[in-house]
């Protein structure tokens, strides 16, 4: 299989180590990975914040750069699921390219959803230990479904315990440029969701889209909690990938 | 109502620092989803399918709304039929008047009211004190608010949701002028002590309407206290006020209706009143109103029927988006500023307001897409928010600064050997700013973000940088 990595600009700037822990992922599950290197951002920010113009711009350069590939896999189900579910709408009005954002959609996936549904991992062979509670981001949740896939990845790393903490499907009150523009808001939505994390009392928080994880990091640390935050790819692929 | 929605966030602000407000706020929170969620998995438990009873709902509003002219002149036809008389009304201003000589050509003194949020919309109870006619609130929440100096409900069908027990007995003391109670079946019935007085001396009632039946012109009232009942039934006027779009073509309707908007609003299989009221008393009756209007409101629902937001007109507000939403949940009702919070007051005030009145609105979410999951008949709310961003920008009423920030972002990113140097210069600046540690404690560039946590600092390079780096090795 061969896979396009959509690495996001979040991971591109932030945490590096997430993308390289995924390409080990993908590549141990058989795929041949490559990396378009002139990839940027799906435009997700610009879309959100009513800019529709300046998104589809950005759509189009995604779609371009991606649509020779059988998958695209990105490690952030926010990403994914714009490029599968608000592209053809976004570029509804130029027949040629929404035919090409249609054509597209199907095959971009989350990864935990690609390594489950599509590859079919069977073992991963993370030396990862500890217990974890994993965060459900909203929109991979709520629109792309992702909710088992990951739980059942964990599963398979020998040394991981999943222990659930309430309202894992709980905002973590990220949500983009509103963490910026309503900081005091977001962080008192980020306070409850940590809150519950510290409850839950794990060795380790993981998700699956950064935006949220640097969130829930930076309210923890604000509070004195040193807790490793961790995208699960860095625990799916071991201390290897790190 | 007064619109304050333009100082959204200082008003959030002032929420958040309320430590009483926030308790307050957190035992809603809970009891609001869980009721629901308990309600919802008791219905699929006995077989039902609530997703494809909200797939229905959507159904039945979009059939509505799609002849919505055309029910409500059937509605008229049976309402009139049935001996009410049925006035329209453009806007609240016309509402108040049309209901102010309804009052004044039956020497109307005294109002009894339940729940109606149209009235707010209206602001029916300050135009009745204005033309002599004391307006009385009936509904327990709606009665602590008005004595409480006429102060706003926080919640479209909990209005006083953001105050506790403690609150309310010390205002009790005060304006009652008893000894303080805090036993809530004791506060009750001092409010009921006080209210039976009204609702004998009434001469008019007025109710809102959670539906309109236009088969049989009836209106459909759901209430958990009886004070509906006795607002509808006792006076010899009853005057119903609610939106243009609150029809329902036929009683089988109604039950599917009711199925929906109880379980999302309180999370009970029904509640303890559903009254469908159908026109005068009748010779043979022994009670009910000897007159009955219906003045139906328009206040911008017209205008939104043909275009993007008329997915909005399905809203049979019950209240779920807000009790679901992380931001409604953080800061409550009031700090929105209108009639409506949470995520349907977000779209509805704008729209009716005026996008100049209500320009945070549509920003003030997180696009979690809670609010649209529990929506009983699927409104897309995160969508119709983004469209109203949307407008925004098309309208030149986003700030110009951010709108230049986006716009510059947006060109980079659309160059990619530009945009390489640009995020090399900015993990360097950030790690720069972090100094070694692990997280920024202070970020100029964004404020906001850093004044309630740390913003993690970059792990290095990019990975563009360093992908690069391991395939030349
Ligand atoms: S938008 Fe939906 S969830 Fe919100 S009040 Fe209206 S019907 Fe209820």
């Amino acid at each position: 299989m061969r896979v396009a990595f959509f690495v996001t600009c979040l991971v591109d700037l932030m945490r590096p180590r997430i993308g390289f822990a995924s390409i080990r992922l993908l590549e141990a599950a058989g795929c041949e990975v490559v990396v378009p290197a002139s990839q940027t951002c799906c435009g997700q920010p610009a879309f959100n914040s009513g800019d529709r113009a300046a998104a589809s711009v950005l759509a189009k350069k995604v779609v371009a750069e991606f649509e020779a590939f059988e998958y695209v896999v990105a490690p952030s189900g926010s990403c994914a699921d714009h490029i599968r579910t608000e592209y053809p709408g976004l570029l509804a009005d130029e027949p040629e390219w929404h035919d090409r954002a249609v054509a597209l959609a199907s095959r971009v996936y989350e990864l935990t959803d690609f390594l489950v549904n599509v590859a079919k991992v069977e073992a991963l062979s993370s030396d990862f230990s500890g217990s974890v509670t994993y965060h459900d981001s909203c929109t991979g949740l709520r629109s792309l479904g992702i909710k088992n896939q990951p739980r059942l990845l964990l599963g398979k790393v020998p040394g991981v315990s999943v222990r659930e903490m309430n309202g894992a499907e709980e905002c973590c009150g990220f949500g983009g440029t509103f963490s910026v523009k309503f900081g005091e808001i977001s962080a008192a939505i980020a306070q409850s969701k940590c809150d519950n994390i510290r409850a839950a009392g794990t060795d380790a928080i993981v998700g699956g889209d950064l935006g949220c994880l640097l969130n829930i990091e930076g309210k923890l640390r604000r509070m004195g909690d040193e807790t490793p935050v961790l995208h699960i790819a860095e625990v799916l692929a071991g201390s290897e990938s790190r | 109502m007064e619109i304050k929605s333009m100082h959204f966030k200082s008003r959030a602000s002032a929420k958040l620092a309320d430590v009483g407000l926030q308790h307050n706020l957190k035992k809603a929170k809970g009891k609001f989803v869980d009721k629901r969620r308990d309600a919802i998995a008791d219905f699929c438990a006995q077989g039902g399918d609530f997703e494809a009873l909200r797939e229905a709902g959507k159904d039945l509003r979009n059939r509505v709304l799609a002849d919505l002219d055309l029910w409500l002149e059937k509605f008229e036809a049976n309402a009139t039929a049935r001996g009410a008389t049925v006035l329209w009304a453009k806007d609240g201003a016309e509402a108040c008047r049309l209901i102010v000589d309804i009052a004044r050509k039956h020497g109307v003194k005294k109002a009894t009211k339940s729940k109606s949020m149209l009235s707010e919309e209206a602001g029916l109870n300050q135009a009745l004190e204005a033309a002599g006619i004391q307006p009385v609130e009936t509904d327990l929440g709606e009665y602590i608010l008005q004595i409480n100096d006429n102060e706003p409900p926080s919640h479209i069908i909990a209005p006083v949701v953001h105050k506790s027990k403690e609150e309310i007995a010390d205002l009790f003391a005060r304006v009652h002028k008893k000894p303080r109670k805090t036993d809530i079946p004791e506060m009750t019935r001092e409010a009921r002590e006080v209210l039976r007085e009204h609702f004998l001396s009434a001469d008019m009632g007025i109710s809102g309407g959670n539906f309109l039946v236009a088969e049989t012109g009836s209106v459909a009232l759901v209430t958990n206290e009886g004070n509906g009942r006795m607002v509808t039934t006792v006076p010899k006027v009853h005057v119903v006020i609610t939106g243009i779009e609150k029809v329902i073509p036929t009683l089988e309707d109604l039950s599917l209706m009711l199925r929906l908007l109880i379980r999302s609003a309180t999370g009970q299989h029904i509640s303890n009143y559903v009254s469908v009221l159908t026109g005068t008393k009748g010779a043979a009756d022994l009670d009910g109103p000897e007159h009955m209007y219906f003045v139906l409101v328009d206040n911008g629902r017209a205008n939104l029927l043909a275009g993007e937001f008329n997915a909005m007109l399905r809203c049979i507000r019950c209240g779920a988006c807000m009790n679901h939403c992380p931001v409604y949940q953080t800061i409550g009702g009031h700090a929105y500023g209108w009639v409506y919070p949470g995520p349907m007051g977000s779209v509805l005030t704008p729209l009716y307001t005026g996008m100049e009145n209500a320009l945070e609105l549509p920003h003030a979410a997180t696009l979690c897409n809670q609010c649209g999951v529990v929506c009983p008949v699927k409104i897309p709310l995160p969508e119709l928010l983004r469209t109203l961003r949307e407008k925004q920008v098309e309208t030149n009423l986003q700030p110009l600064g951010e709108r230049l920030a986006l716009k510059a972002w947006a060109w980079v990113a659309a160059r990619p050997a530009l945009y390489a140097l640009g995020t090399r210069f900015a993990v360097r600046y950030l790690n720069w700013l972090a100094g070694g540690r692990a997280s920024i404690q202070v970020l100029g560039a964004a404020p906001g973000w850093t004044a309630g946590r740390d913003f993690p600092a970059p792990q290095g390079k990019t990975f563009r940088e360093m992908y690069a780096a391991r395939k030349r090795k």
